[in-house]
Parts: structure tokens; C-alpha cells; sequence
């Protein structure tokens, strides 16, 4: 039987039976089943555990409800954006009450876009993959018990959960203060108004918290920091014998490109942090032009972190991508060694690149110059990925299930994005279009829609083996149409709006600006609308989803050598390794619902003999 | 936690050695695991200090005059003498771990001993330096740490680089809220400008011109003869062409950049050939160059200050591993934290070596 009548009997057929079964697809008791979801009971045993599975899904909490709420300021901005209302006509027709409501709301409008961007960026596109996904599979996948320093994972979550807390308290106090002038004498003054680059003179003389923001990111780059640390311990030390570094799944190598950047390019941002804090309280005049200090010295010191920190988005979720294209196209992955070492190559052209932030703040023209040719320079190890994988989806029996779904999502998106990123890395182009909703569309289709898609296709695929539970595929596919087209509606538009000169962070704009900023609005209400759906989906695959087999999609990576969901010490004995792109060892079986690996080629026998 | 590690130990199949995490096969997995975790660590620190390393190299290559007078007042005895215990700590770190490996427990403890007397009697030496710096800087400020860079020209172009004083018409205030900031730094450089008369003596740069130029600060902010829309904070270039003058060095970080080749002149022309010595004193700086004296010891506190925190760390774990040793943890087959410490401490040792030339050693 073909892959994909396989895949079609599976939805088509009578409902498989509902019982757990392991990878042979032999039933095991629920009763006995133990897994790392039942194994210690109590709130204690969850806030203060050591595996790095729980630890994943608590990770999945806090930094899902930070996308809500970053989410919900995007929505926010975009309804201020389609109506500017009075703030658009003629300002001196306005009595005096009316100019100070549109200040107020300029200032909420300020302080809202800050609080989206500083939440996304920090609270969940950086730690999103590595923190959920990485924490999760990565030792499975490696066939391991756990990441090499289990302590220091509970530490990073709780400076992620310190530093965050702390950060959106801060924010969210000047949104509130907004709204309810009067609730400053409550709780304090606060808010945030600088953007999420937190770039001087403006950062160190706003009347905004920058202070507390910034001890909040200063934190929370502690938890990136050690999430790094820890990932290229578990990478280098606790892969099985016979793993060598190029038996490894994909996704293993993007998040070790990405803990490499996460090692190098936060430290940076620390002590950039620490200086503005210096600065702001103590006076020490290091980017203050006003106390003798160099203020685009800032722009290189944050963009040396920031710039890697965009790669430390998307390089995971390239992983997660090779290994959806490779099992979905029933056929091994194109170009492995090319795809593990774009994304080594990625990591340190990420390093050398920062400069193209600052085309336009007064750097030489020879910089300038080497700057725009090293950023172009980044286009061929992203193109050596895209061309890898349609090159795995040529003549594969394409299965169009809902990562799939996303991650040809992904394709499209990155490809729009990386290439308007050489158009950016044009000197001139770059002139014209700087600080335009160009730039927003362009790091919105590359950092949010790549990554967001990454996530969504790694959640949706590693679903079955985090929570044991089978999602509804209907339903899903309908989100995940809905995101792809709600996204491109709401960004696509922009970078004609940015072309033809629309600035970003502005409350208001001129009428003829008006119908893109319309349509963008539009689109952003269809992505939420899908990003809901995608919430009911798991929500309702929680409470009514059938029991997952061990081997759902028939991948032969190592977390799919256990049941679903897996045992508090993952494997029953420790696995050898695998070819993680050879799935003949495994049958569809309908009365599992999955798929079961064949009983005579038992794969630790097959390994042996291969050797 | 404590439940955790009893689920964990559940798992293990054999009788397994008590150090043996759950998750790992072997001592020597987990030393090797440990130890590159420690490595990957130990390159965030270098990264960090790296910002600052940089933030120093901007500033000595924009302002190397400023950078050769304001060192003079570190005591260069007392950074050798701390170059000197730190690099002694690190060897007696190094043999520590060496008797950890083999097993010579009272040798261990006596190293982590000595190591964490040189961590201390660095402390010390690091306290009598700050307040004696303390006391030297107030007196080219305006009287207090927080403010004492306050009184600099506050003004740049709109293109972000620094203006120069004269060229009037395209300096910029360049924010409403520094007004007020300034308005008080005006008050301090006024009581600053009184007090020279008594500190000034005390320093041997000090002239009786300095002092003289001193009330001139005053005067010409009295006087407001320059055409600024806000408070003048700075007074107007006096005629000082008997003053050996600098060429004006390079002044935004493009600018730096471009002079990246070589030095720049004024650092040939102050390194006086003549004498082979290299003093530039008070009167051989602009007056935008004086203000940015303080900017150095801004510099010295950040780099010296981050680096004395790390100096308390090493020595808080290094107690650490001391309670432990004395309680007869490491042997032979385990010294991982030993040695972890070890490497932290000749990082923190290792900064100090580039830090001691660089801040103390300008020529």
C-alpha cells in the first residue's frame, strides 16, 4: 500500500482502538502505564521537577500565555491602526481636550507597540523552540534521560519565569496607567515606551520604567544563556555511542547552531543592559552623547545580540522543518550534511552581520559597504535549506498532514522574507525604505511567520508524543489554512505600504495610507480567528483526543521509539542510535492508528548488523 | 526536589557510585559534561567583558589623551601588587585541584585556603584604591559619583556626533529633560569651580592656572556669551595658544573607525619624544577634553567593579568547595567541582592580567 491510501485509511477507516500500545504495537495497561505525565502527582512535583519533559510543558505555559498576550496588542495596534480617527485630520481644528486625548492615545499607542515587540521578541520568539521543543525532545532525541545539567534547566525556567513576570508587570503598569489614570498612585509609575531596541539617548532620558525593563530582559537572557550552556553539554556529551555528529536528527543540529548563538551573542546583551542601567542610574556616560558617551556605540553593542538573536528564532525552527519534510515526504531528507552545516554557517554569519541595522546612523560608507555584502552573504545558507527541501518533496509521496501544512507555510513565508532581506541588504534600497512598514513586513514574514510556523509545526507534530493524545486533523487544517492566509493578508500589504513610505511606530498616517492599513487589519483578525482555533484544537485533543500510538506520523527519529506519552525516564533501556530518515522499518498498522515498527527487524538487532 | 532525586534513583539498574547523576553512564561522561558546560560558560563571561572591552577601546582610540592623563592618578603599585596575589591564587588553585586528583585532602583544603587569602587580600587592596580614586575624582567633577560627569557639553549634531562648542548655530539641545539635569550640573560645576581652590593643591597637575580656569568656568557661564537657546554649561574657548593644543582626535565611533590604521596624531605628539616621558597634564587637554576625564574613571569603575564581583563569586565558591572538601567529598575519582572552580578562578584571574595594563599601563 502507498504512504498516502495509508494515510488516508487511517481517517477514513473505523476509529482504531483506543488503547495505549507500544512501538510494536503491542497494548500496554493503562493501569501499569506509567509516563512522565503521571509518574509524581502534586503541584510540588511539577514546580520543582528535574525532567526536562515537564519541564518543556512548563516552559509551554508561561510562554504561550506570553504569545496571548503579545497577540493581543498586536490586535490592539492594528484596530488602533484601522481607525486613527480624529488623530488623522488637521490637528489645529482640535480644542484643546481633544489635542490632549490624542496624546494620551499616542502615548498608549507608544507604550502598546513596545509591549508587543519586548514581549514577542523576548518572551517568546527567542525562548519559544529551544525552551518547549528543545527541552522536550532533545534528550529523546538523542536517546538520553535527560539534558546534561537538569538543575541548571529548572534554574533558566525560573529566571525566564522571575524576568518575565517582572518585565510584563512593568509594561503592563504603564498600559494600565493609561487606561486608569488614577492607578498610578496604587501601584507606581511604569510602562515602556522606547520600542523593544531600547536604543539611546532616547532610552536613557525617556520618563518610562526603562530601568526595571531592562533588569527584566537582563534576566531573562540568564535563562537563554543557560538553556545554551546546557544544550551543547547534552549534544556534545550524551548522544549514544554509535550517534556520530552526522547521524544526527536535524532539528539537533539547528538547536545546536542556535545554542552556540544563544552562548555567544547574550552575554553581550548583558553587559549592554548593564552599561544603560549604569547610565541611567549612576550617570555613567557610555552611549549618552550628553555625558560624553558614543550613542550609536549602543546600536552596535545591541544589534551584535540582536542580529543573532533573529537566527536564534529561525534556526530551530529550520530543524523542525528538515524533519517534517523529510517524514511527511516518506522519503529520506536531500543534502543532510548541507542542511546541518547552513545551519552551523548561519550561526556565524549571524555574528559578522550586525552592522546592516545601521545603514543610516553615520557608519562609513566602506562599512557600510562590507556590512551589505556579508548580509547577502547569509542568503545561500538559507537557500541551501529551501532547495534541500522541495528537493526532499520531489517525487516523495507527499502526505498533507497538518505540519506539513505548516511547514510548506514555512517555506513560503521564509522565502518571501529572506529574500526581501537581500532587497534590504541593498545599500540604497535600504536608504529608501529604512524605518518604513517594508522593514515591519520583511522581519514580520522572517522572525514571526517563519518561526510562528516552525512552532506550530513542531507543536503539531510532537503533540501525540507530549501529551499521548491525537488532535482533531480537520479542524486543525482549517487553522492552519487560516494563519497562512490571514498572515499574508496582513503583511504582504505592508510592504507596498512601506515601499510607498509609510513609516513604522506611528499612531497615525495620511489618508492614502488608509486601505492598506485596512486590509493589514483585516488579515491580522483572520490569523487570531486561526491561532484560536489552533487553541481549541489542543484543548479539546486534551480533554476528548484518543489515546496517540507510540508512532503516529511513522518517523524513526529516537523520541518515536517510545510509547506516547513517554516514561518519567523516557526509554525502558537505553536505545541505540538510529538513521533517523529511514523509515522501512516501519508497517501502518490500522488497529493502532499509527504505526508500529515490524516485529522481525527488531531495530537494535538491525543497528548491530549494520555495523 | 528531594522527591525528584529519589524518583531518579529508582532508575538506576546497577549500584551505582553517589555522584553518578541519574542521566549519565559514566564519572567520566559526567566530568567531561560538566567540564564543557563550565568552557561554554566561561565564553559568556569573556563575551561579556568583551562589551566593556570594547566600550574602552572606543574611547581610548577617540580620546587617547584623556585616557594618558586620567591614568596617571591609579596607583600602579597597588595594581602590580594585586597582578601579582591574583596570579599566586591561580597557582595555589591549580595545585588545589592537582590534590584533589590525588586525594590529598589537608593539601586541598590548605590551597583553597591560601587561594581564598589572595581573593581577599585583593578585596582589600581593591577597597583602599576606590576610595582614594573616590576622593580624587570629585574633585574634577562636580562633587559626587552620580553627577560628576553631569556637567559635560550637552549638546551634538541631529546627526548624533559631537559638536564643537563653537560651531554654534549647528548644536541642538538634544532633549527637554536634560535641561533640568544640566540646570543642576550648572549649580555643581559652580560649587565644583570654588572648590578647586582647596583640592587643587593636592594635585600635582594642578596649577595655579587651573584654578584660574576654574573661576573662568564660572565666569563665562555668568556671562552667557554664547548664543545657546538653554543654560550654557561650558565656557567660550579662552585665547590658550602658549597651550601645546592636541589635534582634535577623532570624534564619533564612524569616525573611530576610520582611524583604525594608526593611532591618532595626538597620541604621537603628547608621548613626548624629548624626555621619553608621556605626561600630559591638566593644561594640555581642551576643555572638552577635561570633561571627559571622568569618563575614564567611569570606565576603570565598570571594568574594575564587574570584575571585583566575580572576584567575590570565586571566593564565595571556592568556601564552597572548602566546607565540601574538609567534609571529605573529592577523592580520585570525583573533583569535578574542584576543578570547575578552578577554571572560574583563573578566568577571573586571566581578566585582570588584560584589565592591569590597560587601565594602569598607558604610555
Amino acid at each position: 500500500m502507498h504512504a498516502h491510501e495509508v494515510w488516508e485509511s487511517q481517517y477514513m477507516s473505523a476509529t482504531p482502538q483506543s488503547i495505549p500500545t507500544d512501538i510494536f504495537g503491542k497494548p500496554v495497561n493503562p493501569q501499569k502505564g506509567d509516563s512522565y505525565l503521571t509518574h509524581d502527582r502534586g503541584i510540588l512535583s511539577w514546580l520543582l521537577t528535574l525532567d526536562h519533559k515537564r519541564i518543556g510543558l512548563m516552559y509551554m505555559v508561561v510562554i504561550l500565555a506570553s504569545f496571548l498576550l503579545g497577540g493581543i496588542f498586536a490586535i490592539v495596534l492594528r484596530t488602533m491602526l484601522a481607525m486613527p480617527g480624529a488623530n488623522q485630520a488637521n490637528h489645529a481644528s482640535y480644542t484643546d481636550e481633544q489635542l490632549a486625548q490624542i496624546s494620551v492615545n499616542n502615548d498608549f499607542y507608544n507604550q502598546a507597540f513596545t509591549l508587543h515587540g519586548a514581549v514577542m521578541v523576548f518572551m517568546f520568539i527567542i525562548p519559544a523552540i529551544p525552551a518547549i521543543l528543545g527541552n522536550f525532545v532533545l534528550p529523546m532525541m538523542l536517546g538520553a534521560k535527560d539534558v546534561a545539567f537538569p538543575k541548571l534547566n529548572l534554574l533558566s525556567y525560573y529566571c525566564w519565569v522571575g524576568g518575565g513576570l517582572f518585565f510584563v508587570w512593568v509594561l503592563g503598569k504603564g498600559i494600565l496607567n493609561t487606561i486608569f489614570p488614577g492607578m498610578v498612585e496604587f501601584w507606581g509609575s511604569g510602562g515602556l515606551d522606547t520600542g523593544w531596541t531600547f536604543y539611546t539617548p532616547y532610552s536613557t532620558s525617556t520618563g518610562t520604567a526603562a530601568t526595571a525593563a531592562v533588569a527584566g530582559v537582563f534576566i531573562l537572557g540568564f535563562s537563554s544563556i543557560l538553556t545554551g550552556v546546557n544544550f551543547i553539554a547534552t549534544i556534545h556529551t550524551l548522544r549514544p555511542k554509535d550517534m556520530g555528529w552526522f547521524q544526527m536528527p536535524l532539528f539537533v543540529w539547528g538547536l545546536y547552531a542556535t545554542a552556540i548563538m544563544q552562548v555567544l551573542a547574550t552575554p553581550v546583551l548583558a553587559i549592554t543592559l548593564m552599561l544603560l542601567l549604569a547610565e541611567r542610574m549612576l550617570g555613567i556616560g557610555i552611549f549618552d552623547p550628553a555625558l560624553g558617551g558614543d550613542p550609536v556605540l549602543f546600536q552596535h553593542f545591541f544589534w551584535f545580540y540582536s542580529h543573532p538573536a533573529v537566527y536564534i528564532m529561525i534556526v530551530p525552527a529550520m530543524g523542525i522543518i528538515s524533519e517534517i519534510m523529510s517524514v511527511f515526504s516518506r522519503k529520506r531528507i536531500f543534502g543532510y550534511a548541507f542542511i546541518a552545516c547552513s545551519s552551523v554557517c548561519i550561526a556565524i554569519i549571524a555574528f559578522i552581520v550586525w552592522g546592516h541595522h545601521m545603514f543610516t546612523s553615520g557608519q562609513s560608507d566602506l562599512l557600510n559597504a562590507i556590512f551589505s555584502f556579508l548580509t547577502m552573504s547569509v542568503a545561500i545558507p538559507s537557500a541551501i535549506k529551501i532547495f534541500n527541501w522541495l528537493a526532499t518533496m520531489y517525487k516523495g509521496a507527499i502526505v498533507l498532514e497538518t505540519p506539513m501544512l505548516y511547514a510548506m507555510g514555512f517555506i513560503w513565508l521564509f522565502t518571501i522574507g529572506g529574500l526581501t532581506g537581500v532587497y534590504l541588504a541593498a545599500l540604497s534600497i535600504d536608504m529608501h525604505v529604512h524605518d518604513t512598514y517594508f522593514i515591519v513586513a520583511h522581519f514580520h514574514y522572517v522572525m514571526v511567520g517563519s518561526m510562528m510556523f516552525g512552532l506550530l509545526a513542531g507543536m503539531s507534530y510532537w503533540w501525540p508524543k507530549m501529551f499521548g493524545k491525537m488532535y482533531h486533523e480537520g479542524w486543525s487544517k482549517v487553522a492552519a489554512i487560516l494563519i497562512f492566509a490571514g498572515f499574508n493578508l496582513t503583511f504582504f500589504i505592508q510592504f507596498i505600504a512601506g515601499s510607498l513610505g509609510m513609516p513604522r511606530r506611528y499612531a497615525t498616517y495620511p489618508p492614502e495610507f488608509a486601505i492598506y492599513h485596512h486590509i493589514s487589519t483585516l488579515g491580522s483578525y483572520i490569523l487570531a480567528t486561526g491561532l484560536f482555533i489552533v487553541l481549541g484544537v489542543w484543548i479539546h485533543s486534551l480533554v476528548r483526543g484518543r489515546p496517540a500510538p507510540a508512532n503516529p506520523w511513522g518517523a524513526n527519529s529516537l523520541e518515536w521509539h517510545t510509547k506516547s506519552p513517554p516514561l518519567h525516564a523516557n526509554f525502558e533501556k537505553t536505545p541505540l542510535a538510529t538513521d533517523p530518515y529511514d523509515f522501512d522499518d516501519w508497517r501502518w498498522d490500522e488497529n493502532v492508528g499509527g504505526y508500529v515498527m515490524n516485529e522481525n527487524t527488531h531495530h537494535e538487532e538491525k543497528t548491530a548488523q549494520t555495523k | 526536589m528531594s522527591t525528584a532525586n529519589a524518583n531518579h534513583a529508582q532508575h538506576s539498574e546497577d549500584v551505582r557510585q553517589p555522584q553518578l547523576a541519574h542521566h549519565f553512564d559514566t564519572l567520566e561522561q559526567q566530568y567531561s559534561s560538566a567540564k564543557l558546560g563550565m568552557w561554554a560558560f566561561l565564553a559568556t563571561e569573556i563575551l561579556m567583558f568583551g562589551g566593556l572591552f570594547c566600550a574602552y577601546a572606543v574611547y581610548r582610540g577617540t580620546h587617547p589623551e584623556v585616557f594618558l592623563y586620567a591614568h596617571h592618578f591609579l596607583n600602579t603599585f597597588w595594581g602590580a601588587f594585586n597582578t601579582v596575589v591574583l596570579l599566586a591564587s591561580s597557582l595555589t588553585m591549580a595545585w588545589g585541584v592537582r590534590a584533589a586528583q590525588l586525594g590529598n585532602k589537608p593539601l586541598l583544603v590548605l590551597m583553597l585556603l591560601l587561594t581564598l587569602v589572595g581573593g581577599c587580600s585583593f578585596m582589600v587592596v581593591k577597597y583602599i584604591e576606590y576610595s582614594d580614586k573616590w576622593e580624587h575624582v570629585s574633585h574634577h567633577g562636580s562633587g559626587s559619583f552620580s553627577l560628576f560627569a553631569g556637567s559635560r557639553n550637552a549638546f551634538y549634531t541631529e546627526e548624533g556626533e559631537f559638536t564643537d562648542p563653537t560651531a554654534v548655530g549647528q548644536a541642538v539641545r538634544y532633549g527637554e529633560s536634560k535641561q533640568h539635569h544640566d540646570e543642576h550640573a550648572i549649580a555643581h560645576t559652580n560649587q565644583a569651580g570654588d572648590l578647586h581652590d582647596a583640592p587643587a593643591k593636592t594635585l600635582e597637575h594642578q596649577s595655579k592656572h587651573a584654578t584660574e580656569q576654574g573661576h573662568q568656568i564660572v565666569d563665562a557661564t555668568a556671562a552667557k556669551t554664547l548664543d545657546f537657546k538653554s543654560v550654557q554649561t561650558r565656557p567660550m574657548p579662552t585665547d590658550r595658544s602658549d597651550i601645546r593644543r592636541p589635534a582634535p582626535a577623532p570624534q564619533g565611533l564612524s569616525e573611530a573607525f576610520e582611524h583604525i590604521g594608526g593611532i591618532p596624531a595626538p597620541y604621537e605628539t603628547l608621548a613626548d619624544a624629548g624626555t621619553g616621558h608621556s605626561v600630559v597634564t591638566w593644561e594640555d587637554l581642551d576643555d572638552r577634553q577635561q570633561g571627559l576625564v571622568s569618563q575614564f574613571f567611569q570606565i576603570y569603575f565598570m571594568m574594575t567593579g564587574l570584575h571585583g564581583l566575580h572576584v567575590l563569586i570565586g571566593m564565595g565558591l571556592i568556601t564552597w568547595i572548602m566546607i565540601r572538601a574538609l567534609r571529605g567529598a573529592f577523592g580520585p575519582s570525583y573533583y569535578t567541582p574542584v576543578d570547575l572552580v578552578g577554571l572560574y578562578w583563573h578566568l577571573v584571574d586571566l581578566i585582570w592580567i588584560f584589565l592591569f595594563p590597560l587601565l594602569y599601563l598607558i604610555h
